[in-house]
């Protein structure tokens, strides 16, 4: 729906365009960065000047996923012939591959962690926000306020009692114990944002549907929520970056159990040396969820505000 | 179809009293309409029968059965929303299938299929129904939402303004419409409108609502002929009852301050002087402004007048209303 008085000239086009793709350039070279060094040799990839034109290895990720150690000169000798592609690329390095990394676990305690928590916010924060837009509740005001102040300083100046009282409850280090914290974390962004989304849905609409036949339940589950939508899903992708990208609590409070891919990928420099192709291999494909996760509900943040059909 | 009783009903917002003490009952198969200005109530009337608000005090009655703790769900109303309230995530026919998809309803797809072509037919919307409700007109979406309330059988309809958005013609047509919906199915309906053509057309009761008081109800000719205060009597006529000072006529009763004229009430040939101010023709009538001892009357005259502005015309006051100080009625000697 366009509100422009006047149509652009071709001019301002090519000018805008210009600008929008520039931008958009210098805000990805980084990730082209990372995503090339995944794939470039060790040599390359600290070679100064920097190569922009490589040749292409998958180096990077088997060392990502697989712990090596260096090869026996008798061992070498004795090798048999069919081995599978990545052991020889291994042992062109005169390493063998002894067992697969720590990394794919990291990986999938920051998929549980993430969207679990993302789940939790959005359920719990739906449910809390639906009632303070629609229902009395005393000192609505006063508790809305005391839910945003947690907000008021960093997460982390939290720690040390968090840590205690995680060591206490035996949390520490478990996938609930992260799960619990990143949900509170996040649950005052998600009150706050679905609340203001559930403030703009007339009343009416619910109204309607309770004559209609329906429980107040079900018309928040019919008419409220898929109007919501829109905001429910902006608001999670907000959580699930939050819950995904954090380092700090992840660093104090995991270690092997429930530790989450930031901590973990830096630990990789120490694997035989700095091996920058595996760190940017780990961090390409700890990208991944998040971007396909974005891209999927791109549709419900683009999809528009919907008018609604209530005479204002 | 039941019948509706509101006993003593009495609700408050904050300090204002939105319904003060109001007892109605609202036959079976009547058509009641309820007449007042912005804030005397007539929503809120609405809202109590539907279960959307409940009563501070006094009980809402459908057929001697208390609404006391009963959802509106549960209640089988159908309101027609002055906001309309469509669904925007639907499309018109989803808009119209909703109440009969409901679980307490859980209407086969068959019977769904036809009610729903059946109301569309009568509001003129059937080439809409798989549009999204956003991309209706207002005329559109008050039809639709009025489909939403016709699709069911409900004990009650409730409806708020239902045709105030809609153009002249249509309007005609939906009043004869509803009127012939309501007269063939027998249901029981409680309409708002500040329409009086409506009011007159349509009801067969009118209750007269003033600051959340019930302060006449009955059938819309008495309450035009019949009216008990100045206020009631201005709620129907078109154009509107001429209040003035009793004394300027002769033969006001004792105790009458103020007389009420309407239209058809002023006598004209015989009588006093008055001048003509202005003379409106709307083709079917003429309005004719007066000035009578100072004041401002407006009647109607013979559409074809040859009347115009600065002529003079003896009036005459013919069975006019009383009121003393208080815009109450009093007894009038017929002249």
């Amino acid at each position: 729906m366009s509100f422009s008085v006047t149509e652009a000239s071709s001019r301002q086009k090519w000018f805008a365009g210009i600008l929008v793709v520039g931008y958009a350039l210098i805000t990805m070279l980084p990730l082209f960065w990372i995503i090339a060094t995944g794939f470039k040799s060790s040599p390359d990839a600290i070679a100064y000047p920097p190569k922009i034109v490589f040749e292409p290895t998958v180096e990077g990720y088997v060392n990502l996923f697989t712990t090596q150690t260096r090869l026996s000169s008798d061992a070498a000798v004795s090798a048999p012939q069919d081995l599978p592609w990545y052991e020889n690329l291994v042992r062109k390095k005169g390493m063998t591959i002894v067992g697969p990394s720590r990394f794919s676990e990291r990986f999938f305690n920051s998929v549980i962690i993430g969207f679990g928590s993302t789940f939790f916010a959005i359920v719990l924060g739906t449910a809390a926000a639906y009632a303070f837009s629609r229902f009395k509740v005393p000192l609505k005001d006063d508790l809305l306020f005391f839910i945003l102040s947690t907000r008021m300083m960093p997460p982390i100046a939290v720690a040390i009692p968090i840590f205690l009282m995680f060591r206490y409850l035996g949390l520490n280090d478990t996938h609930a114990g992260m799960i619990l914290l990143y949900t509170a974390v996040n649950l005052s962004l998600s009150v706050w944002l679905i609340n203001g989304f559930i403030d703009e849905i007339p009343i009416e609409y619910e109204e309607a549907a309770l004559i209609d036949g329906y429980t107040r339940f079900q018309a928040f589950y019919k008419v409220v929520l898929p109007q919501a939508a829109t905001g429910i899903a902006s608001t999670a992708i907000f959580c699930l970056i939050f819950a995904w990208n954090e380092y700090a609590f992840a660093v104090l409070l995991t270690s092997g159990t429930a530790q989450t891919a930031p901590p973990f990928i830096p630990t990789i420099i120490g694997v035989g040396g700095q091996d920058w192709p595996a760190v940017a291999a780990g961090a390409t494909l700890f990208l991944l969820p998040v971007m396909v996760f974005t891209i999927l509900l791109r549709k419900h943040l683009l999809r528009g505000i919907t008018f609604g059909a209530v005479r204002k | 179809m039941a019948e509706v009783v509101l006993d003593n009903v009495t609700k408050s917002f904050g300090d204002t009293v939105a319904l003060d003490q109001v007892s109605m009952t609202i036959e079976d198969g009547s058509f009641v309409v309820l007449l007042g200005p912005t804030g005397a109530g007539k929503t809120t009337t609405l809202r109590m029968v539907s279960g959307l608000d409940t009563p501070d005090s006094g009980d809402v009655l459908v057929d001697g059965r208390s609404m006391k703790g009963l959802m509106p769900a549960l209640r089988n109303v159908a309101m027609v929303f002055q906001q309309y309230s469509l669904y925007p995530h639907l499309t018109v026919r989803q808009n119209l299938e909703f109440p009969l998809k409901s679980p307490l309803l859980n209407t086969p797809q068959n019977e769904i299929d036809q009610k729903v072509a059946a109301v569309s037919e009568i509001l003129q919307i059937t080439h809409k129904l798989d549009n999204k409700t956003t991309a209706l007109s207002g005329g559109e979406m008050q039809r639709v939402s009025i489909g939403r309330a016709l699709v069911r059988d409900p004990s009650i309809y409730l409806m708020d303004e239902p045709l105030s958005s809609l153009d002249a013609k249509l309007r005609a047509d939906l009043r004869i419409e509803l009127k012939g919906i309501q007269a063939n199915s027998g249901a029981t309906l409680l309409y708002v409108t500040h329409d009086q053509i409506e009011a007159m057309t349509m009801a067969t009761h009118v209750g007269v609502l003033d600051s959340g008081k019930l302060v006449q109800f009955g059938p819309p000719r008495e309450i035009y002929e019949n009216p008990i205060s100045i206020y009631a009597a201005s709620r129907l006529g078109q154009p509107r009852i001429n209040i003035v000072p009793a004394h300027l006529f002769e033969g006001a009763p004792a105790g009458a301050k103020l007389i009420g004229l309407r239209p058809e009430q002023i006598a004209q040939g015989t009588g006093e002087e008055s001048f003509v101010t202005r003379v409106e023709h709307l083709g079917d009538q003429t309005r004719l402004h007066l000035s009578f001892k100072d004041h401002d009357l407006i009647t109607v005259t013979d559409a074809h007048t040859e009347l115009k502005t600065g002529d003079i015309v003896k009036i005459k006051p013919q069975k006019p209303f009383y009121f003393d100080a208080s815009g109450a009625r009093i007894a009038g000697r017929e002249n």
